[in-house]
């Protein structure tokens, strides 16, 4: 039983919203939501599917027309996972298919959850608090159409002009953000093929150290004793390089892989949310509430790059000092052998 | 006549020697008597063991030898059998390899102008040496690769210079240019004169039709250049395991390699010369043979070497073949990131943001440099590692080929034997039938393949005894040889981290400055 959604506010903390896992339930997978009540008396566990998810979005979208709505960026819910699912299919979901068991996916939706309940006014949206909080799945009901069709009809009608924004900082913001949309979805891509590359080279490690163990001989003799001896080294040497690929590509992933991803969907958020307010007869005070989203959005775009920025080279760079150290352990003993 | 047995004789005064080797002492006076005169004795018969022995006098004094306590003194004596009387001209173009096994060329030439005594005792110090340290000093190095004429007659020469203190040289310091054919040709050599008794003669480097035919037409591109660095470095690896054998070090022919300043065009190894053709009667034969030839092999340890080394060479060209999947891997991650790396600088120059511009330039920096530090690891693994196994797959089918002619040279011991058999049938026939000179030109044949049985087993055991020694110099080698690049790849691999270390921590500060 829900309540109209109307002002409220959260009563969780939005920092502490954390997609913990995904299981998988036959062919569709749930996500586990865990929040800290901001009274600080524990915590909400949730289990919710991609569908609950997109019951939430709809809700955002379908709110009250208050003033300034129309301006606001949504923040940008990541597709549909599909299990089972064709390379073509997975390749667009991108970063966010990769990694063990559906993690990098969990990620973006906890970045999803958090963006919302930080937004001054999607964080009142009642059914957030539904979302987060009530151990029944929210209802699937059809929602109010509410603003959603107004929103796709502009869309329609924009995409079918291609209007001009009569006012130039919106224009400069369109152009703006179509080349960034394109570069960051490039780079995006790039760095896809660099991870998946890296986790190659990881498989062909793991080949290669069989392949020495193979040559390992239980023979007396002396220099083929030394050899399989060298071997085995070998083989340990190559596994250490092997876990290198590894930690460099998670790294890559969790940190600016995801970095990269939400600044593409965030790009495209922005992209719809120009073509409303262009569209939108309420122009005036809807531009003024669309100024003030595109700064906060910028702002938080930027912050949140940064943070990805910063947390990749820190785990890379740990990696690296731990690979170092290893492959200096490894080259004395290699000198020690057989002295 | 107790000339012609194996160890000391080495010129064909060989009779007072043999007797003065007898004694134990005055060998190495002897044979520098027999060394000097430098009768090239090509008109006699080409190698020892054709001829025939009629005594049993002489093989018992080689018994005596042979179980000379001193060891040294015993393996000195079969280094020195090698040393035929006769001197082949230099070329070695001379008796083909197919009719009698070419005993090499005395490796103590008077033309290096040295004591020949010396020479001896060398001989025998390195035999020493090479079981316990290593007092070998010698570095080739083969450079500045240059390309001669114009068109399909074209052809790449190499500068080679060999670098040493070793007094068998004539000095410390040579260079010489050399072209591919001259390398062919020089293993071509080494491998008529030695192969056959059991050595383990270095592979040369493979022709390649295509590399070559690409460098010819002038084509100035990645992969040529990537094709003749190759090249260069299977040459200088080639020349350094060819003079770290003790005996091939010594050999003239590599000598002459080394250090003159011409040398005739090898055109022996062209396909369609006259030895050239013989080659390719030689391996119908051998192949032929290898069907035929059913060995009873009462040596348990060669049974047990020929296997491991089957074993050995399936387990390389496994790792030959991960390696090169590495490689291709590691130049995929090049590409991929220099593609990143361009997408990135895109990107911050796109960005209006000028702290978020800058950083993300610097990222793009970083990538690119990322990217170079790859590209030198992959050259690292590959001519590392990768040339290093197909090396030793090669050098392998040297092992198994010279364990093939012990084969032969057993199989050549027992048809001899029933020859001999088949003779002493016939005479014994012939003394009923009343024809006197039949049954002694029955008994002189008889007397010389009695002779030639002798030394058919003669030469089988030395051959095995030489693969024995051959082996175990060769197992040694292969460790200390992995080892080595071994530790270079792995001093890469710490190097290439530390570096990464420093650019990641230079960007550190640029990401965490994006206000």
């Amino acid at each position: 039983m829900m309540e109209e959604a109307r002002e409220g506010s959260l009563s969780v903390s939005a920092q502490t919203i954390r997609v913990t896992e995904a299981v998988r339930d036959g062919d569709a997978l749930t996500f586990i939501v865990i929040s800290q009540k901001l009274s600080g008396s524990g915590e909400y566990h949730v289990a919710r599917t991609h569908e609950d998810f997109q019951w939430l979005q709809q809700c955002l979208f379908s709110q009250e027309v208050v003033p300034g709505i129309l301006g606001v960026i949504f923040p940008p819910l990541p597709a549909k996972p599909q299990l089972n699912a064709p390379t073509k299919v997975l390749k667009q979901l991108g970063f966010l298919a990769m990694g063990e068991d559906w993690r990098m996916y969990c990620m973006a939706l906890e970045t999803y959850l958090q963006q919302v309940a930080a937004h001054t006014t999607l964080s009142k949206n009642k059914c957030l608090e539904n979302f987060l909080t009530s151990s029944e799945p929210p209802g699937r009901q059809r929602v109010r159409k509410g603003i959603f069709n107004r929103l796709s009809q502009a869309m329609e009608g924009m995409r079918k002009e291609g209007h001009k924004d009569v006012d130039d900082f919106f224009q400069t913001e369109r152009d703006n953000n179509l080349t960034l949309t394109g570069c960051s979805k490039s780079a995006t891509e790039r760095f896809i093929d660099v991870v998946l590359t890296e986790q190659k080279l990881a498989v062909a490690c793991g080949h290669f150290s069989t392949a020495l163990h193979l040559c390992v001989e239980q023979e007396e003799d002396s220099a083929v004793l030394a050899f399989s001896k060298i071997c085995v080294k070998l083989s340990e040497v190559i596994d250490s390089i092997k876990r290198n690929f590894e930690s460099v590509a998670e790294n890559n992933l969790s940190t600016l892989g995801l970095g990269l991803d939400l600044e593409s969907r965030c790009q495209e958020a922005e992209k719809m949310d120009e073509l409303k307010v262009a569209a939108e007869k309420e122009f005036d005070h809807v531009s003024g509430v669309a100024k003030q989203e595109i700064a906060r959005f910028h702002s938080t775009r930027v912050e949140l790059l940064r943070q990805a920025l910063i947390l990749w080279c820190e785990k890379q760079l740990e990696t690296a000092r731990d690979t170092s150290f290893r492959y200096s352990e490894h080259l004395q003993a290699f000198k020690g052998l057989g002295e | 006549m107790a000339a012609e047995m194996e160890p000391p004789t080495l010129g064909d005064a060989g009779q007072t020697d043999f007797r003065e080797i007898e004694d134990g002492e005055g060998f190495f006076v002897s044979t520098v008597t027999t060394i000097e005169s430098p009768e090239p004795s090509s008109s006699d018969p080409p190698s020892m063991p054709a001829e025939g022995i009629s005594t049993n006098g002489p093989k018992q004094e080689d018994i005596s030898l042979d179980d000379d306590p001193e060891d040294l003194f015993a393996e000195a004596t079969e280094e020195v059998s090698l040393d035929s009387p006769e001197r082949e001209p230099i070329l070695s173009d001379g008796p083909s390899p197919a009719i009698t096994p070419v005993t090499p060329t005395a490796m103590l030439t008077p033309r290096m102008g040295l004591g020949t005594a010396e020479m001896f005792e060398r001989a025998l110090d390195e035999i020493e040496e090479d079981d316990s340290g290593d007092t070998f000093d010698m570095h080739i190095a083969v450079s500045d690769p240059e390309k001669v004429g114009d068109g399909m007659n074209a052809y790449m020469g190499y500068k080679v210079t060999t670098k040493t203190s070793m007094t068998i040289f004539s000095k410390n310091e040579t260079t010489v240019r050399r072209r591919f054919s001259d390398f062919l040709g020089l293993h071509s050599k080494l491998a008529s004169k030695y192969l056959h008794i059991g050595y383990i003669v270095p592979p040369a480097p493979e022709k390649s039709i295509v590399g070559m035919t690409k460098v010819k037409v002038g084509k100035e591109d990645l992969s040529s250049a990537e094709f003749v660095e190759k090249r260069r470095s299977a040459l200088e690896r080639y020349l350094m395991r060819t003079v770290k054998h003790p005996i091939l070090l010594k050999d003239p022919d590599v000598m002459m390699f080394l250090e003159s300043s011409e040398l005739p065009r090898a055109v022996s190894t062209q396909a369609l010369s006259g030895a050239g053709i013989l080659r390719m009667v030689n391996k119908a034969a051998d192949a032929v043979n290898k069907m035929t030839i059913k060995m009873n092999e009462s040596d348990a340890w060669f049974e047990e070497k020929h296997q491991q080394f089957e074993n050995l060479d399936l387990q390389l060209r496994k790792l030959h073949a991960s390696v090169e999947c590495l490689v291709c891997h590691r130049k995929e991650l090049s590409v991929n990131t220099a593609s990143f790396a361009k997408s990135a600088a895109m990107l911050g120059n796109s960005e209006d943001h000028t702290a978020l511009s800058r950083a993300l330039s610097q990222l793009a920096e970083v990538e690119e440099k990322i990217d170079q530090l790859h590209q030198d690891q992959a050259y690292a693994d590959f001519y590392l590692f990768s040339e290093l196994l197909g090396d030793y797959v090669r050098l392998i089918t040297a092992v198994k080929g010279v364990f093939d002619h012990r084969m032969k040279t057993w199989s050549k011991w027992q048809d001899t034997q029933l020859l001999l058999q088949k003779k002493r049938e016939a005479e014994s026939k012939l003394q009923f039938a009343n024809k006197p000179d039949k049954l002694q030109q029955a008994q002189d044949e008889i007397k010389e393949l009695e002779g030639k049985v002798q030394q058919g087993e003669k030469d089988f055991e030395l051959i095995s005894k030489t693969i024995r020694k051959e082996v175990s110099r060769f197992e040694k080698e292969r460790v200390k040889d992995f080892k080595v690049v071994i530790i270079q790849y792995l001093e890469s691999l710490v190097q290439t981290q530390q570096q990464l270390i420093k650019y990641w921590e230079a960007f550190l500060p640029e990401a965490k400055a994006i206000a």
